[in-house]
């Protein structure tokens, strides 16, 4: 009973039909801790980050976070509430620019935004944070640039930005790496490694080497459940790991 | 860059409507004074639908309702016998905000094809209801016996200083937009077009906002209206038909989507388009028909897309 | 209040129901498999009452006037689909509106070149003319009973194909997920020209039936349209069993609506004040309705993800 978890899952579950995309998932994360969720294509993974980030009701179950029961909320009081998430297929606003998307995230958490006058863009208190955490990402130098022009790792860059804008407990980083070359990849590892232990990260990942550098424990989901939860080393000797993943996936 | 140009288009568009008058006068045509006014009026009709169709991407397609309301509040309190503008014009605005409120409230939970239904349902509802109120004339409509009198302002029945007016409002209206655009309401809006589900990651939930914008739309397009049954003298619930909110929608699509200039440039070419038209054939529309679904088809972004620089958001 | 009366109302509403669901189905098979908001279904309901009136006129046989009319509105689906649609598929729902409503603008003056603008008259056939005893006291139009006939058959038509056959197993795989239809290998092209002829065919037939009962002039199918816009948002979009749930209740509700709101008011107001207030309220009704149901389901009642 972890009741010091900042994310606290007990009994998830989800259907699509006769498919059981989440078939009771138990999960807590530690505050401060980095905590990767691995398992096979179609393990469910896109599906229980949904449940988590509010995008999807589950049918069953219930989400705990920092003590309060967030399942019946939506996608923005959570976020609101301090849990942010990344997608998996970069999802920002592409005409704007950088310095705009990170401001906007900004925004949302810096009160009110029933005001019709003053011009956003020129509020110190959305700009400067956001060309800081630009500047934090080593995006500060295409702080003009718009979205849509951005190389496709600037971009997923971009996403942690905007995530880390909304000041987050915990963040929920959906396959951050993903399509990212090898220089692209070991520099965001490099840099979510920077955030050990200041944040809380939920990620779910592919590529090996992100999960065993940067977490402090994995889970494991397999068909939807999870099978096996530790530290990298428990992981790593998990006979029943082997066998359902780790012995089929040779490359992130 | 495009900046500059885009400013200087306004202008030159801007200094041109000024223009008309004097010009109309020395030309001794005052036809083009009564429809460059009507330009305008739609004008400040399309620029209220492009805030909320251009940077908020809600399809309203029962935009010309508030036209309705705007006309009918005014022509209702004239027959009554209330002629202040004083007493007419806000309560049309209040009148088009709730109607739009009312609408807004249910319309804008749902998206996509739902919203368009529903908004164009509501719309020809208020449209059916025109018709059925045979007090205000059912659907031959009425007269606007007497304008708007605002003694002391300025006087409607002054052709010129009508129009002055008109323009003046048009120029309002136009910065008001801009600054709207560009205040953190309006990058919530446009935010919630651009990436919905990002917007509501980051904690933004958009419902409030679009309602809001919806509101002030309905409310600056009240306006139009309380202008439009002053032009014309006279109100018909046509002003609130469908094709009208097509009409509209035709305005902002073929200006620019979410440029300020735009809605002012697709005003002036639709129905300078139309009054060409008409003076060929009767049939104008069916000429008019096939050529909007070419302009759909082949030039989507608009004419403010001409400009160099193409289409950006906000300006 | 006679209940031969609220009887025949409801016969009314059921007939009403069944031209709604005609033009639904078509408008939300369209919508759910090719994802095209096509405000111009409207106009081929219009091309439907024309070509039966003219047809009928023509070769002095409504047996004979039926097919040519659905034959003629199917072509005339057939070439829009093929000449202006087909580019849309591909666009935003905006431009689709945009489009299709170019596209009213068009058919309406064409009718009105051809036909001019003022209501055209449109009989019935003799043989279907007159009424028919359906009980003691209940003398109903036999014209309004065949075409609630037609409309249960058709959608028991509709239910067989969609449900049994292959073309029907395709519609609703495409459905809910074109993409795989096409990788599949099958001619979506094909496919998507089939599934708007079988919506304009519908639209048609409701058409070419409502010429003797309704206005017969341009603009006639944007009358009827903003209600199979209603019918749809309360019965779901892309749902075939939405579209019988929704037409059938806007049916009831319009009908027994328009009939006997005024008198029920009239019990409670003055004569005077129902008499304004009943009308106005009667054609509001539907709406009002729309609403509610959209407050309690914002996806109307049988959306397409749910079957059907």
């Amino acid at each position: 009973m972890a009741t010091d978890a900042l994310l606290d899952v007990r009994g998830l579950a989800k259907s699509f039909g006769a498919l059981r995309a989440t078939d009771g998932v138990d999960l807590d994360v530690r505050e401060g801790e980095t905590h990767a969720i691995i398992g096979p294509n179609g393990a469910g993974k896109t599906t229980l980050i949904g449940q988590l980030a509010g995008n999807l009701r589950p049918d069953a179950g219930r989400i705990r976070f920092a003590g309060e029961d967030i399942t019946a909320l939506a996608a923005p009081a959570r976020s609101r509430k301090g849990l942010a998430r990344s997608f998996q297929i970069t999802s920002i606003y592409r005409e704007f620019t950088a310095l705009d998307n990170v401001a906007l995230a900004v925004q949302a958490h810096a009160g009110h935004s029933f005001r019709f006058w003053r011009p956003a863009r020129s509020e110190p208190e959305l700009r400067d944070p956001a060309r800081a955490i630009l500047e934090e990402v080593g995006l500060g130098a295409r702080a003009d640039v718009r979205a849509a022009n951005l190389a496709h790792g600037e971009q997923r860059q971009l996403e942690i930005a905007m995530v880390l804008a909304t000041r987050p407990r915990l963040m929920l980083l959906d396959e951050p790496v993903a399509g990212m070359g090898t220089d692209e990849s070991q520099r965001m590892v490099r840099f979510l490694g920077g955030l050990k232990g200041k944040r809380t990260m939920v990620l779910v990942e592919h590529d090996m080497d992100a999960v065993f550098t940067l977490a402090d424990r994995i889970s494991v989901l397999v068909y939807g459940r999870i099978i096996a939860s530790g530290t990298p080393e428990e992981i790593r000797a998990n006979p029943e790991v082997r066998t359902a993943y780790l012995g089929e996936e040779t490359e992130g | 860059m495009n900046l500059r140009a885009r400013t200087l288009a306004l202008v030159v568009v801007l200094l041109l409507l000024a223009a008309v008058p004097p010009v109309a006068a020395l030309l001794d045509q005052p036809f083009y004074l009564d429809l460059f006014r009507r330009i305008m009026i739609f004008a400040i009709a399309a620029l209220s639908l492009n805030l909320i169709l251009g940077y908020g991407g809600m399809i309203s397609f029962g935009h010309a309702v508030f036209l309705g309301v705007g006309a009918y509040a005014v022509g209702v309190l004239s027959h009554h016998g209330i002629q202040s503008g004083y007493l007419q014009w806000p309560v049309a605005i209040v009148a088009s905000a709730l109607v739009a409120l009312a609408i807004g409230a249910i319309s804008v939970r749902t998206s996509g094809v739902y919203f368009i239904m529903i908004t164009l349902a509501f719309s020809q509802m208020l449209y059916y209801l025109g018709i059925s109120i045979e007090e205000y004339g059912g659907d031959d409509g009425m007269r606007l016996t007497v304008r708007s009198q605002f003694p002391g302002l300025v006087n409607l029945d002054d052709g010129t200083a009508f129009y002055y007016l008109v323009f003046g409002l048009l120029v309002f209206f136009m910065f008001l937009v801009h600054r709207l655009v560009n205040s953190r309401f309006g990058m919530v809006i446009r935010a919630a077009k651009s990436n919905e589900a990002r917007t509501r990651a980051i904690g933004f939930s958009p419902y409030a906002y679009r309602l809001m914008a919806f509101v002030i739309a309905g409310a600056m397009c009240g306006v139009a209206g309380a202008l439009l049954v002053n032009h014309t003298s006279y109100l018909t619930p046509e002003f609130m038909n469908w094709t009208r909110s097509g009409e509209l929608m035709f305005m902002v699509i073929l200006g620019g989507i979410g440029t300020t200039l735009g809605p002012v440039l697709g005003a002036a070419v639709l129905l300078l388009l139309e009054d060409f038209l008409s003076g060929w054939t009767v049939h104008w529309q069916i000429i008019l028909g096939p050529l909007l679904v070419l302009a759909v088809l082949f030039a989507k972004r608009g004419l403010a897309g001409l400009l160099p620089g193409g289409s950006r958001d906000g300006d | 209040m006679d209940p031969i009366l609220v009887l025949e109302q409801t016969l009314n509403g059921l007939q009403l129901g069944v031209m709604l669901f005609l033009m639904a189905a078509g408008l939300t098979l369209v919508f759910g498999i090719m994802n095209l908001v096509n405000l111009a279904h409207g106009s081929l309901y219009m091309v439907g009452a024309y070509l039966a009136t003219a047809f009928f006129q023509w070769t002095g046989s409504f047996l004979l006037a039926v097919p040519l009319a659905l034959a003629g509105t199917l072509l005339a689906g057939i070439v829009v689909e093929v000449v202006a649609l087909r580019t849309l598929y591909a666009r935003d729902h905006l431009d689709q509106v945009l489009a299709t409503f170019g596209l009213i603008l068009f058919f309406n003056e064409l009718i009105a070149i051809l036909w001019g603008r003022a209501a055209i008259y449109a009989a019935a056939p003799t043989w279907l003319s007159g009424h028919i005893e359906l009980f003691a006291g209940l003398r109903y139009p036999l014209y309004r009973l065949a075409i609630i006939l037609v409309g249960v058959a058709v959608a028991a038509l509709l239910w067989y194909v969609v449900t049994r056959t292959r073309l029907g197993m395709l519609i609703r795989a495409g459905a809910s997920n074109r993409t795989m239809v096409a990788a599949l290998g099958v001619n979506i092209r094909l496919l998507y020209t089939v599934v708007f002829g079988f919506g304009a065919a519908l639209a048609g037939l409701a058409g070419l039936m409502a010429g003797p009962i309704y206005v017969v002039q341009p603009g006639m199918g944007e009358e009827i349209l903003i209600q199979v816009f209603v019918v749809i948002v309360i019965g779901g979009i892309g749902s075939i069993r939405g579209a019988v749930a929704g037409a059938l209740i806007v049916g009831m509700v319009d009908t027994l609506g328009r009939a006997f709101l005024k008198p029920t008011l009239a019990t409670v107001l003055s004569p005077s004040a129902a008499d304004t207030a009943g009308p106005a309220l009667a054609s509001m009704l539907i709406y009002m309705l729309m609403a509610a149901v959209l407050a309690a389901r914002p996806e109307g009642l049988f959306p397409a993800r749910g079957g059907g």
